[in-house]
This record gives C-alpha cells, structure tokens and sequence, in this order.
C-alpha cells in the first residue's frame, strides 16, 4: 500500500541545515526498511503554471491553481502495510522535516 | 415457546451477539460495510423465522452463519457486477470461520477500529456505536440530535476511510496500547455523558439509553482488558454516576444537585458495584490514572449517607491528584466547589475567579461562581453570574434549577 505524505508550510525551500540532516537521516531509514519509493522538495507555488486542455484549446495560466497561505511545500511517497504502521512512519517524518505533514493513501 | 418469549430471545441475541457477528464477519471478509449489512439481514432473517421455526439452540453460530451466507451471497452478485471487486474480496476469502473463543479478540480489534485516531472524534462514537452497540442509525441519529440522512453519510464516510486508507483491523502493538485504549475509553465516556447531561432544548434531560448502551460496552471493554486500571476507573465512574440517575432530576425536571438529592432512592447495587472496583483498583497499588481518580471522587461521594457526611478533605486531596495529573482548568473548577466546603466560599471564588480567561464561554464556571457569591450574599453579582450561566446551559433540567436559584435571590 502506498500513501502520499505531503508537507504542509508556509514559505518555500525553508528547511535549516540541522533540518536537512534530519531528513537525510530519516529518508536512509525510509530506505533500509523498505519504506521508501520517492520523496522530494517543491518549489515555490508562485512558479506554477496551470494547463487546461479540456476544451477546444489548450489554456495556459500562470499561478497556483489555488492561492492559499498554507501549501504543500514537499512529499513523500511511502510504501506501508496499513495505516497504523504509515502514521508511525509520518510522526517520525514530522519529527524530523519539524513540519506538519498530510496522509493520503494511493489509490 | 410464547411470541413474546421469541421477540426476547431476539433482543437478547441482537445484544449479546451483535458485535461477535460484526467482528467475525469483518475478520473473514475485510470489509466493516460487508459485515454490517450481512449482520442485518441475520437478524432480520431471524425475526422473520424463529417464531416460526423456534429460537436455534445456539442463537450466536445460527446468526453468523446465517451473516456469513449473506455476505457471500453480496459478493457474489457484487463480482459478478464487478471483478476488481472480487478479486479484492478473495484476499479474505480463503480464511475458514474462526473457531469460538478466539472471538473475544475480534470484538476488541472492532472496538480499536471503530475508535481509530485518524477519525473524527464523533465519527468514532457513531461507528463505535453502530458497529460494536449494534444501534441503529436512525437511533444513533436521534440520540445525537442530527439528521438520519447525515448520520448515516458519516457512518458511510468512515467505512470508507477505513477501508481506503487500510485502517488495521487488529488490537494496536504494545507501545500503541495505552494511547489507544485511552482513545476508546474517551469515545465510551463521551457517549455516557451525552446520555447523562443531555444537551439540546426538546430532548429528555437524562437519556438512559445512552448511559446504558456505554456502560454496556465499558463492561465488555473490562471484561476483554481485566487487568486495565483506567477501564475498571472508568466502569466504576460510570456506575457511580448512573446511580444517582433517578435522584437528579426531579419530578417537574428539574436538576437536584448532589447535596440536595434524596440519597435513599441512589442504586445501592451500583453503589455496591462501583465501590468494589474502586477498592480493587487502590489494593493493586499501582499508581491511578484520570478515570480511577473520578471513581473515587464519586465513591466518597456515594459512601456519605448524609451530604454533611461528606469527606471532603478527601476529595479535595483526590482532586489535587488529579490536577497533578491533568492540570485542565474543568478539574480546577470541581476542586474548588470541594474546597467552598472545606475552606469557605471566599478562598474557592478566588480560584475560581481566576479561571475566566479559559472558561467564560462554559456555563458551569457562571453556575458555580453564582453559587459561592450567593453564599457571600453578593446578590446583584450573583445574579448576573446566573443570567449568563443560564444563557450557556444546553441541558433543560439545568436551565429549569438555574432559574429557580436565581429567582430565590433576595
């Protein structure tokens, strides 16, 4: 089962360097117990660009989709057996990137 | 066998069978919804044959059978429809019917899913009634003053979740257990203190079938987790609780506080009860937890014939344990209502005056702060500390006892 932990912030690329090493640290962890498949940082929402192409013609706009204060500023994608051992995974995650994370399961 | 002897046995196997049904299902087939449905339609198959064919020898093996027939019979019509589903429902489908004496367990992995942290508070207390009770939704509804139509779309909501986002279906691990447990007893406390202290304007001020329904599931808590303080704590709360239930409020439903209450018509049997497990629990000698500590509030409480009987240097050393424990401003108001008995008014307004910044949107801090001005004889204060604390009141035999003590002021 895989679950979408997305990091919620609001600033971009903030993490301090003791942050990063904690990450790391977690991340090679992710990786020896075979949690790990992907994972990386987003930058800010003010570079998005939002493609529509439901139409006759393909619409290009500048922006975030949705402006908001808070957004998600990075993820992980985690490989778990269910949802006790994926929240046991996320505190550890918090801990570590010292940010509030969001559970989602992959369909 | 009578009509009425068979509509019993079917309320008695609906109570005591329901989530050992729930629970074997769900463990065989991996799906809460599946289980729920097929669980129903055993019971109604039951109401619709037993007076017929009479009640089976073993009413519980008859029901999941039955259940069991039910479910696969939906998978079938389902992955007919449907093969992702199929394939889904055959991960579980190669397990054989657990043998009983396991099952105990099953109900306690229903219990720990229904009470699951990653749901919303009040979606516990529906699921955990629906799924462990075996209430109804249109009775779940009422008893939450909602819609059927919303309840039901919670319950459904969180099945989904459940099922979705893999919420296990087990006991959690050793170091998960306290935490969890805790979260149940509090779904279980919730419920009983809806039932006790009902809020909303049209509805009964005590709703026994609530507090009934939670002690109920607290007794199969206890008798699941034996050697859990906090559960024997919370039990013995309850009962202690729900034997003064006919004692406070009075006949024109009104509250009767619990100096004024007639102490002859308490249930000397609950008493009994709640006494008991209070007494085992500090023979045990390990040190108690918030639940353990309101049981023996209530047991001092409930041991003085006379309220001028009353303990109370021991319930205010019982509350200082409990501050200690859980320094919640709530707990420092119900300290300081033992302290106005042991030290005066004056001394329990000031801690109580100190409280305002977080309770002044809680009706009980106004109620207790009229109380002691009135004592001081600060009518005027007293009377507006009523008005508020009678703004803030949602329970109807609250409001009607807040009324007439204003109304007594001089």
């Amino acid at each position: 089962m895989k679950y979408l932990v997305s990091v919620i912030d609001d600033t971009s690329n903030s993490a301090t360097p003791d942050e990063m090493v904690a990450i790391r640290a977690f991340n090679e962890g992710l990786q020896a117990d075979g949690h790990w498949v992907f994972a990386g940082g987003l930058a800010d929402p003010s570079t998005a660009t939002v493609v529509d192409n439901r139409g006759s013609e393909p619409m290009i706009t500048d922006g975030p989709f949705l402006e908001t204060k808070e957004y998600f500023a990075g993820f992980w994608i985690m490989e778990a057996p269910d949802l006790d051992v994926m929240l046991r995974l996320a505190t550890e995650a918090s801990k570590a990137c010292n940010r509030k994370l969001e559970v989602r399961p992959l369909l | 066998m009578s009509v009425h002897d068979v509509r019993e046995a079917i309320t008695r196997a609906h109570r005591e069978e329901w989530a050992r049904v729930v629970a074997s299902l769900t463990k065989r087939f991996g799906d809460l919804d599946i289980a729920e449905e097929a669980a129903a339609e055993a019971f109604a198959v039951a109401v619709e044959r037993w007076p017929a064919d009479g009640v089976p020898p073993g009413p519980g093996a008859w029901l999941t059978t039955t259940a069991n027939r039910k479910a696969i019979d939906r998978i079938r019509r389902e992955s007919k429809r449907d093969d992702k589903h199929k394939e889904a429902q055959l991960m579980y489908g190669d397990d054989p019917p657990d043998p009983l004496g396991v099952i105990d367990d099953e109900r306690l992995r229903l219990i720990f899913t229904c009470c699951h942290p990653a749901l919303a508070m009040e979606t516990r207390v529906a699921l955990t009634l629906r799924m462990v009770g075996g209430l109804t939704v249109a009775e779940i509804a009422r008893a939450f003053l909602v819609q059927e139509t919303a309840m039901g779309q919670r319950i459904t909501r969180a099945k989904g979740k459940i099922k979705a986002a893999r919420i296990p279906y087990r006991v959690p691990s050793a170091e998960d257990l306290p935490a969890r447990v805790s979260g149940v007893l509090a779904v279980l406390f919730l419920v009983f203190n809806e039932g006790y202290l009902a809020t909303g304007p049209d509805t009964d001020p005590v709703r026994h079938e609530l507090t009934s329904e939670a002690i109920r599931l607290t007794r199969l808590i206890r008798a699941l987790l034996p050697d859990d303080g906090e559960v024997a704590g919370l039990l013995a709360l309850m009962l202690l609780t729900e034997a003064r239930r006919t004692a406070r409020v009075s006949a024109s439903g009104e509250l009767v506080t619990l100096d004024e209450q007639d102490r002859g018509a308490w249930d000397t049997a609950l008493i009994a009860e709640g006494h008991r497990l209070v007494r085992e629990r500090l023979a045990s000698g390990v040190a108690p937890g918030r639940y353990q500590l309101l049981a023996a509030i209530n047991a001092v409480h409930t041991s003085a014939r006379d309220v001028r009987d009353t303990d109370w240097s021991q319930v205010v050393a019982l509350y200082d344990q409990l501050v200690r424990l859980e320094p919640s401003p709530i707990i420092v108001l119900n300290r300081a209502v033992a302290v106005s008995e042991l030290d005066g008014p004056e001394v329990a307004l000031a801690a109580v005056d100190r409280l305002e910044d977080q309770l002044a949107g809680y009706h009980a801090f106004h109620a207790t702060r009229a109380e002691l001005l009135r004592r001081l004889g600060r009518s005027q204060q007293a009377r507006a500390a009523y008005d508020t604390a009678i703004e803030l009141a949602g329970n109807t035999a609250e409001t009607a006892y807040l009324t007439r003590r204003r109304g007594q002021l001089g």
